[in-house]
């Protein structure tokens, strides 16, 4: 068994599989810079994966992240799975998912859409997951991947 | 669905149904109204005109449509002298002018701004164009059209001609031409092309769509020939407009080669796509056109308006 570099968490949520360079941006996503329950946020980032090759891993002590909460991470991080963790075990484990609706996380990549210009929180709607492709609530423009991926 | 008190924002918010509806009570209208000279049915009602953008046609065409049916206009017709040039943003300015009125009609240059001030709106909003995506007004009265000059829209082969990559106007037609059982002849220069997804789009759909360059090729073949304004600033090079600009001319020479039914639209302003000399011809029905927009407004007013 590979030596454990990130020390275990007692209680918690362990998302792994992220993406090698992904960890970051799930953090901020997931607003984990600010938790409040005084858990410590431990970030393993390059780490060696039969799966990735390389990957990161976050880890959140003292809290049970829900899959509607970390599916809002489906975008950057669409290999992460999650595992809930008490007693040092994990409890339940699942795979993320892209919701049909995201809002809030992504920017709209049409210069000349309404949401660049008001106070308003962007939203898609996701028309295909594979290929990925969503499309605008306001300005109605579609979305590939690659556009996504530059807009998060 | 309830009619009263909805927003008409995108075409793709209608089903088939809905836009039946819209048709047969503009045609309803189109009827009483030459038989009375004037209707009262939004007698009371105030419409607000916020036209950001300039245009003469749409808003006009609005406030003459609520004029006919006995209501009241109030607006303005360009950004400069509304408040927004003092920095408003565009909520507030609508949750002003909610409070003056019944039914809100905008036309923005930004893209997603009708849905924004539907959102923040509780009186019904209406999209009279935001930027280079929908105006679903002119998609209906288009439709409007086709079903008057042929009593049926089914069955029909259309061609949609000229900037097919920008064209909000030809997008929306087609997206709505999709519900109908009809042929779609697409004809632009390559470079300006209907884009990708729309042409996969329609054909999941099933349509049946020809893609050409060539106008004379299916001249002859179609119904409808829809024609669009090729705008100078799409082309990197003035000579490669030039030659476009001279092969889409729709003239009698071209019409001479096509069906004696055939029937020639333009949503205007055009340039020279259309020559003047085809406007007494029977083909030219782009003037009627603009005429079937007040029918069709007025059955959308008073439909979000409830009293229809």
């Amino acid at each position: 068994m590979a030596e454990l570099k990130v020390s275990a968490i007692k209680e918690g949520t362990v998302i792994d599989h992220i993406p090698a360079g992904k960890g970051l941006k799930v953090i901020q996503i997931l607003g984990l810079g600010e938790l409040k329950n005084g858990g410590a946020v431990l970030l393993a980032m390059n780490v060696p994966s039969k799966k990735l090759g390389r990957k990161d891993i976050v880890k959140v002590e003292g809290k049970f992240l829900s899959e509607e909460e970390v599916n809002k991470i489906a975008l950057v991080a669409p290999t992460a799975t999650v595992n809930i963790i008490r007693e040092y075990k994990v409890v339940e484990k699942f795979k993320v998912e892209i919701p049909d609706v995201i809002e809030g996380i992504l920017k709209c990549g049409n210069p000349n859409c309404i949401t660049h210009y008001e106070y308003v929180t962007p939203k898609f709607y996701v028309i295909s997951k594979e290929p990925l492709k969503v499309r605008c609530h306001y300005c109605e423009r579609t979305m590939e991947e690659e556009e996504i991926l530059a807009n998060l | 669905m309830d009619w009263k008190g909805r927003d008409v924002i995108s075409i793709r918010d209608f089903s088939k149904e809905d836009i039946e509806i819209v048709l047969s009570t503009a045609e309803r209208l189109e009827k009483e109204l030459k038989e009375k000279g004037q209707l009262e049915y939004a007698r009371g009602k105030i419409l607000a005109t916020l036209f950001f953008e300039p245009s003469t046609r749409t808003r006009l065409s609005f406030e003459s449509a609520m004029h006919r049916l006995g209501g009241a206009v109030i607006g303005f017709a360009e950004a400069s002298t509304s408040s927004v040039k003092k920095g408003e943003s565009l909520a507030d300015t609508i949750k002003t002018v909610e409070q003056y009125s019944d039914v809100i009609v905008i036309r923005h240059p930004k893209e997603g701004a009708a849905r924004l001030a539907a959102e923040v709106a509780e009186i019904p909003v209406i999209n009279a164009g935001d930027g280079s995506n929908q105006h679903p007004t002119q998609t209906l009265l288009d439709l409007y059209t086709i079903r008057k000059e042929f009593g049926k829209i089914d069955g029909l082969k259309i061609g949609l001609l000229g900037d097919l990559k920008y064209g909000r106007t030809v997008h929306s037609l087609a997206e709505a031409l999709a519900y109908y059982d009809v042929e779609l002849y697409l004809i632009s220069p390559e470079l300006l092309r209907m884009p990708r997804h729309i042409v996969e789009e329609l054909r999941e759909k099933g349509v049946t769509v020809y893609e050409t360059s060539d106008l004379m090729s299916v001249i002859g073949e179609l119904d409808v020939l829809y024609v669009t304004r090729i705008q100078k600033e799409r082309f990197p090079d003035e000579q490669e407009y030039l030659k476009v600009r001279g092969s889409y001319q729709v003239n009698l020479q071209v019409l001479s080669k096509a069906k004696e039914t055939l029937k020639v639209m333009h949503p205007l302003p055009r340039v020279d796509e259309i020559h003047p000399e085809v406007d007494k011809t029977k083909h030219a029905i782009y003037f009627k056109q603009v005429f079937n927009g007040i029918p069709v407004r007025m059955a959308l007013l008073g439909l979000v308006l409830g009293v229809i």
